[in-house]
């Protein structure tokens, strides 16, 4: 994927663009707003990653909210030292997809990112979700692996629905915060383990090949084995 | 008129001036009425007694009343002409009938002339059978000597009492100013930084005393909020040494002694996770003070919080269960609050995370929340070590951390934290004994719709 990554800090920068180079993305980097402006409006990305201050007269909020106003759907995720609510509820009203508080690590930075980009390509509300031979009905609410039906506590649906529809990608316990029960804090307890592990009790535990995988010092990934 | 005392002072003085003016105005015109209305009363009667002897007795006897009337001790002011139907004067005491006179019924005020003297006279007449006219009427010279005199007198208490309004203005100045004195010093010399400076209380209870308290009071609060800034600078440079310093010997230990890959990989490791918990501890920090700052207040929205709570429960039901602890939930919907969910959200999941931290395995925490005489109350009391009755006040100060949580992980922010939320929704915090364990109860006034 190409994602162009807006931030006037040479160290950040340099840590983002090699670490994304790493996982196999194209990097573009503009160390202030006016540059930044122009490249994102010139050129395609699949992404933006973006700091909110920035040097040029155009700070990351008017950048975005100019590129909006041409009609450029380019996902974009705040990466910020401005972490307070209303800095948050600011940079999703002008248009941003996802909002990160600095300081961050790498793997959540990634783990968003590519989550923006695929959110752009899914077609339509999907009515059955699959990996592998795990099965998920959305519309009768059901779950089956090969034959076997699961049964699921709502919350544990929604966790595996999520899980499923980033199938193949990083899913940090702050996402799985997020995204399943819409808390935008960290508990000091590591719950969302705990969850998980029920939810692996059921999907995993009877079956000879796991799905849910936990990937070290960045969260979960649902995946068959050969992907 | 940059000058409040003055203002104040020349406010008084107009105020006092006024009334002044009115009174000697009201006095001025209700005197004149009344010398008016008497001298037409007199002349009146006097013209009906008159009539009445002309009535009885015919000319003779009238003119004979007249003369009686005029002679001797009669009032000197007293005017009476009688006249033939030719203009002749019968008799009478003037020299001449005036002219002008042409009604009878009506009140005349004309220059008349007595011999020597020429005055202004109220005059009236009436028309007797046989077409003689009387004319009956007073001298006004004494009451026109009486106004004077009065006028005088009202113009002498006028100025007396200017001056007595110009002495009270300054009276009312020099006071206010005395009062204000005590603060403007007070003040000049606290934001010279003498912070412990008070308002003198002169103890008469008045406005000035209120208002003097009300600033000592502020002060008061201030001078608490700078301990607390000072005492937090000073947690914040102690506590953060301690992980800024193991962060620091990892890094430099691996630098110096690691001689695998795996070693320095390991170090690396754990300094970040160091790092990591310094930034909690920034944004712990952080969020407090934003709760603090109030501005929260503006986003707050009516909601049910007993689904929040139940959802809350369902998230941390496993974890209890994961260390063998019970969590015996019992939530009495609806609970309406007005407040921030979000807020509210994170101070009982800093509650829960602290009760399954220190519970023993094999014990239960309640987790409990209901609506009375309406105030919203949470529960969540633990079996674990509690804390000691002379620290329960100040656990919820930011980074104090009870004898018995010395060795566990945390910040001592939490509880700090949560008493903010609650104190933001209008709320306490209360932490009580549990017999044993910690009892904290979240208190906040329920919202009451219209």
């Amino acid at each position: 994927m190409r994602i162009l990554v807006v931030e006037d800090d040479k160290d950040v920068a340099s840590f983002v663009v090699k670490g994304l180079r790493e996982a196999g993305h194209t990097a573009e980097h503009a160390d202030n707003g006016r540059d930044g402006l122009f490249l994102a409006a010139s050129e395609n990305f699949d992404a933006i990653i973006l700091d909110r201050m920035l040097p040029g007269g155009i700070d990351g909020l008017r950048l975005l909210e100019t590129l909006r106003g041409q009609d450029n759907t380019t996902p974009v995720l705040f990466l910020s030292a401005l972490g307070q609510v209303d800095d948050r509820v600011k940079g999703l009203k002008a248009g941003g997809d996802d909002y990160l508080t600095k300081p961050f690590a790498f793997a959540e930075l990634l783990a968003r990112v590519e989550t923006l980009t695929r959110r752009g390509k899914s077609d339509g509300p999907a009515t059955r979700l699959q990996v592998g031979d795990l099965e998920m009905d959305l519309l009768s609410r059901t779950v089956r692996r090969g034959t076997q039906k699961i049964d699921l506590q709502p919350r544990e649906f929604r966790l595996l629905e999520y899980l499923m529809r980033h199938a193949g990608q990083v899913v940090t316990r702050t996402m799985l915060l997020e995204g399943v029960w819409d808390y935008h804090f960290d508990p000091q307890t590591n719950v969302i383990d705990v969850h998980i592990s029920r939810l692996r009790q059921k999907i995993d535990k009877p079956f000879e090949t796991p799905l849910l995988h936990t990937v070290r010092n960045a969260g979960y990934m649902l995946r068959t084995e050969e992907a | 008129m940059r000058s409040a005392s003055l203002r104040f002072a020349l406010i008084y003085s107009l105020v006092f001036g006024l009334s002044a003016i009115a009174l000697a105005g009201i006095l001025w015109f209700s005197t004149l009425s009344l010398l008016q209305r008497q001298a037409e009363r007199s002349i009146s009667d006097m013209l009906t007694v008159l009539m009445d002897a002309n009535q009885k007795g015919g000319l003779p006897q009238l003119e004979s009343a007249i003369r009686y009337r005029l002679t001797g001790l009669a009032d000197p002011e007293i005017i009476i002409v009688l006249r033939d139907p030719a203009g002749r004067i019968i008799t009478g005491n003037l020299d001449q009938w005036p002219g002008g006179l042409t009604q009878d019924g009506v009140w005349y005020q004309l220059p008349v002339s007595r011999g020597w003297a020429h005055s202004t006279a109220l005059l009236e007449t009436a028309t007797l059978p046989g077409g003689l006219r009387l004319l009956v009427g007073r001298d006004l010279t004494a009451a026109a000597e009486l106004r004077v005199v009065l006028r005088d007198g009202l113009i002498l208490a006028a100025s007396l009492m200017t001056a007595l309004g110009i002495l009270g203005a300054i009276f009312v100045r020099s006071l206010f100013r005395r009062a204000i004195r005590d603060i403007s010093v007070t003040t000049a010399a606290i934001s010279q930084g003498d912070i412990n400076r008070r308002v003198a209380i002169s103890g008469v209870g008045d406005e000035f005393d209120e208002l003097a308290v009300t600033i000592n009071d502020m002060l008061e609060r201030i001078a608490r909020l700078m301990d607390g800034v000072r005492h937090v600078s000073n947690a914040i440079a102690h506590d953060l040494r301690t992980p800024v310093t193991r962060a620091r010997a990892r890094l430099e230990d691996a630098a110096l002694h690691a001689t695998t890959r795996e070693e320095m990989q390991a170090a690396i490791d754990r300094a970040t996770a160091e790092l990591d918990g310094i930034v909690a501890v920034f944004e712990a920090l952080l969020r407090i003070s934003e709760i603090e700052a109030g501005s929260r207040r503006a986003a707050f929205t009516p909601f049910d919080l007993a689904p929040v709570l139940q959802d809350l429960d369902e998230l941390y039901r496993a974890v209890a269960e994961d260390k063998d602890l019970v969590l015996n939930t019992r939530i009495a919907g609806p609970l309406p609050i007005l407040g921030d969910r979000e807020l509210i959200q994170q101070a009982v999941v800093n509650l829960l995370d602290n009760a399954i931290k220190f519970s023993p395995p094999l014990t239960m925490i309640l987790f409990k929340a209901r609506l009375s005489d309406g105030v919203v109350q949470i529960i969540i009391a633990d079996h674990g070590p509690g804390i000691a009755e002379e620290d329960r006040a100040r656990a919820t100060e930011r980074f104090f951390r009870a004898e018995a949580a010395r060795n566990t992980a945390g910040s001592g922010l939490g509880l700090a934290l949560v008493a903010a939320v609650a104190q933001l929704h209008n709320g306490t915090l209360h932490l009580q004994d549990n017999h044993p364990g910690l009892r904290a109860v979240i208190s906040i006034p329920a919202h009451v719709d219209g």
